[in-house]
């Protein structure tokens, strides 16, 4: 067992962290969210320059080569700032899926130009009726000639408004909740019968609704084969926001220290209150429990045993999912009446956390697949 | 001991429910279900619709034209409002300043603003939080000076609930600097807030909307004959006014609608493959939730039933109604959103005003479902932190 960084990511956080810090303040976030896209596209030539975009992608396809501890660590400086831009949508989740299920060759032509930022994916899957069911999809593809042409509605598409190709999950046989018959798509953003409408979730960051009317797609992977990778692409998301919350949750303890000890009511700084300190002290149990979970949800994405996977990055989705509730609710009472404002970071971390918490599957959901397992 | 409600009062509910059902528009009603604050024009229109009807002074006596209700009817009618997703009798006017102004005022202060209350003719808001001043309420520093008939006042107050639709605003001044004690020296004061000198400036919460404020005071003009009680003695004045109405403070009837609406939209939306009702964890959580309504519910009855001995007098049940009233909001709202799912969460809140007027992006139950739950953060932040509740409680009724 360790628990340490080796040399290289080390040095990856280092570097990440101290463009992050000179790019990244609160008042820098507001500008970059008022931007056509909601996110700074100078800032994605830099991280592309850095070789970030290509963290976890091959070598050979101009990647870095990086795994799921390198993900981590990127995602816990992008969470500590809030970063805006589409690395998760693009460089895990779309990158993980073309991984995955692509041919050789969609890997070379993809895999390379999302490492070189000239192509940006996003992962089409979750619908309106399936709120956390991954199986429900009722999106077809159907064979006509040798193309497919695929028909529905994709909901909660993160960055689907701003990405250059959309992964998108059809139905090729069966029915509405079943396990199989589900097939992944290449789609072109810019097709005919393709429509999106993007906005800003609760934290700022972009989405999109996309309706897809006899739109053609791209076939990637086996045909009724999509489930294991959808799957699989979920656990490397899931993984990715448990650090993400992990960043924000140590933002937001940060803060409230540091307003614990300046802020004074009743002659004395509010942080020489008991109570204020053991609520202090829950954070920072509740903060390093969710590490150690989204530790756990990292070693996790590369498991080959499915099912020890799926197992253990619901319980990290659990734990982490819990932790972020109680630091970012702790927080913005410790603050009191600033910590309900717009003006002030810590608001928008609760947000942050909130939003990730609900999606592909909440804390309850996850707690219930763990459940219906004890034996 | 019999907790079963009287023959009387279950009419009495039957009475309000049948005419909030046959008054209330359905517009009104049908946005408050689905998560989005009243309007001011909502709340000024519903309280007109009741004060018609003798009811919207609902806790005030005959004499100034209220219902004269005993302390349960009143419970029965706030519950039945909350339950009807009917806007509130907004509380800076009814149970706030009506009381104060009844108690301490002057015949022709009543007369001159009870009536404007009721019939929201006057919309009140409460200038008492400053910046350095929150849970420690009794150190402010806005300071009103004597200049001949009238105090100049000067300085700031903050998280001023709906000042930007107010017409007055009641406001806690330091009148004595050098008072031996904090709270000596603290003058309660009127201020019509169309006076030279008041700028109100909004605070955006974190759901996006405009309630809270900043208010602004720059030599501010405010008649002496504006001032409640004596000079000096406001803090008596304020005391008075917070320990006035203690079981409206844990909106019971918004936690039992919401609870209401959760297990309504949960037979809609499904959870791994049924409908998310039938999922266990969901039906304990509701459960848990019941137990605890029900608890305060009794534990509120108690207060109620006990009121007339302890009028006006601070008593420690408001805590505990405030510190559990809050929690329940909070997971009341928390409820509704988790049922959401990801349907919830898109919704950058100025963006969603400006998308008003297009059709929504998914079911109309889902752009103001995160709303609430943001905004009720604050619940057990404003009125005495909760924290500053359970010091109460340690202090005045555990004596330690």
């Amino acid at each position: 067992m360790d628990f340490e960084l080796s040399e290289d990511q080390r040095l990856l956080k280092d570097s990440i962290s101290r463009l992050l810090s000179d790019t990244y303040s609160f008042a820098q976030r507001r500008s970059y969210m008022a931007e056509a896209n909601g996110w700074s596209s100078k800032l994605w030539d830099q991280y592309a320059e850095l070789g970030l975009l290509g963290l976890p992608i091959d070598e050979k396809y101009g990647g870095f080569g990086g795994g799921p501890v390198d993900v981590m660590l990127v995602m816990e400086e992008f969470g500590r700032v809030m970063a805006l831009e589409p690395f998760l949508a693009s460089v895990v989740l779309g990158a993980t899926a073309v991984k995955l299920a692509g041919s050789e060759s969609q890997k070379s032509t993809i895999l390379s130009a999302v490492a070189a930022g000239q192509v940006k994916l996003a992962f089409a899957h979750g619908e309106q009726q399936a709120r956390h069911d991954v199986t429900d999809v009722i999106t077809t593809a159907a064979k006509d000639g040798n193309a497919w042409v695929l028909n529905g509605a994709k909901s909660v598409v993160l960055h689907g408004d701003c990405a250059d190709k959309l992964i998108v999950s059809a139905r090729t046989a069966g029915t509405r909740h079943d396990a199989s018959g589900l097939t992944l798509f290449l789609v072109d953003a810019a097709a005919a019968g393709l429509a999106r409408r993007g906005y800003a979730l609760r934290d700022g960051s972009r989405a999109a609704e996309i309706s897809l009317t006899n739109v053609k797609g791209e076939l990637l992977g086996a045909v009724d084969g999509g489930l294991p990778v959808i799957e699989r692409v979920i656990q490397a998301g899931i993984a990715a926001l448990a650090a993400e919350t992990v960043g924000c949750m140590e933002a937001m303890h940060a803060m409230t220290l540091d307003y614990m000890k300046t802020r004074q009511q009743f002659g004395k700084a509010i942080g020489q209150n008991q109570v204020m300190q053991h609520k202090a002290a829950d954070m920072l149990i509740a903060m390093e429990q969710g590490r150690s979970m989204t530790m756990l949800a990292a070693m996790m994405v590369d498991e080959e045993d499915a099912g020890e996977r799926a197992h253990n990055i619901s319980l990290a989705k659990v734990g982490v999912g819990q932790a972020g509730r109680h630091v970012s609710q702790s927080a913005v009472q410790m603050h009191g009446g600033i910590g309900m404002t717009e003006e002030y970071a810590v608001g928008h971390y609760f947000r942050r956390v909130m939003t990730f918490e609900h999606l592909w599957g909440d804390t309850s959901w996850h707690l219930s697949v763990i459940a219906d397992k004890v034996a | 001991m019999d907790l079963r409600f009287s023959k009387e009062d279950e009419a009495f509910r039957l009475e309000v429910r049948t005419f909030i059902n046959d008054n209330l528009p359905a517009d009104i009603r049908e946005r408050s279900r689905l998560g989005y604050a009243f309007r001011k024009e909502d709340t000024v229109a519903w309280q007109r619709i009741l004060n018609k009807k003798g009811w919207a002074a609902y806790s005030w006596p005959v004499e100034y034209g209220g219902p004269g209700w005993t302390p349960t009817q009143r419970m029965i009618f706030q519950e039945e409002i909350m339950m009807g997703n009917a806007p509130e009798v907004l509380g800076f006017n009814i149970t706030m300043i009506g009381p104060v102004l009844m108690h301490f005022a002057t015949q022709e202060q009543k007369d001159y603003f009870l009536p404007r209350a009721r019939n929201l003719d006057d919309w009140w808001c409460q200038g008492f939080s400053e910046p350095g001043a929150g849970s420690d309420l009794a150190s402010l520093k806005t300071a009103a000076v004597r200049d001949g008939d009238d105090y100049v006042v000067n300085g700031q107050k903050i998280w001023t609930s709906t000042a930007h639709n107010a017409d007055w605003c009641f406001v806690l001044v330091r009148t004595d600097p050098h008072a031996k004690k904090r709270q000596e020296g603290i003058s309660f004061i009127l201020v019509d807030m169309k006076t030279p000198g008041i700028t109100v400036r909004p605070i955006i919460s974190i759901d996006g909307s405009h309630h809270l404020n900043e208010v602004f005071f720059d030599n501010v003009r405010v008649p002496v004959k504006n001032r409640i009680y004596e000079e000096n003695r406001g803090w008596d004045v304020a005391k008075y006014l917070l320990g006035n109405e203690r079981t409206g403070i844990a909106r019971l009837g918004k936690s039992k609608e919401r609870l209401a609406y959760a297990k309504e939209l949960a037979r809609d939306v499904q959870q791994h493959g049924r409908p998310l009702i039938e999922d266990p964890a969901f039906r304990r959580r509701a459960a848990q939730i019941e137990v605890d309504l029900k608890a305060l519910e009794l534990t509120q009855l108690r207060v109620v039933s006990g009121a007339k001995a302890n009028a006006g007098k601070p008593d420690p049940f408001s805590s505990i109604l405030k510190i559990k009233g809050t929690e329940l909001l909070q997971e009341t709202s928390e409820l509704v959103m988790d049922v959401g799912g990801p349907l919830a969460m898109p919704g950058w809140a100025k963006e969603l005003s400006a998308m008003s007027n297009q059709p929504p992006y998914g079911p109309d139950w889902a752009p103001a479902m995160a709303g609430p739950y943001l905004m009720l953060r604050a619940a057990s932040i404003y009125g005495g932190t909760n924290e500053i509740q359970k010091n109460i409680l340690t202090k005045a009724v555990l004596g330690l």
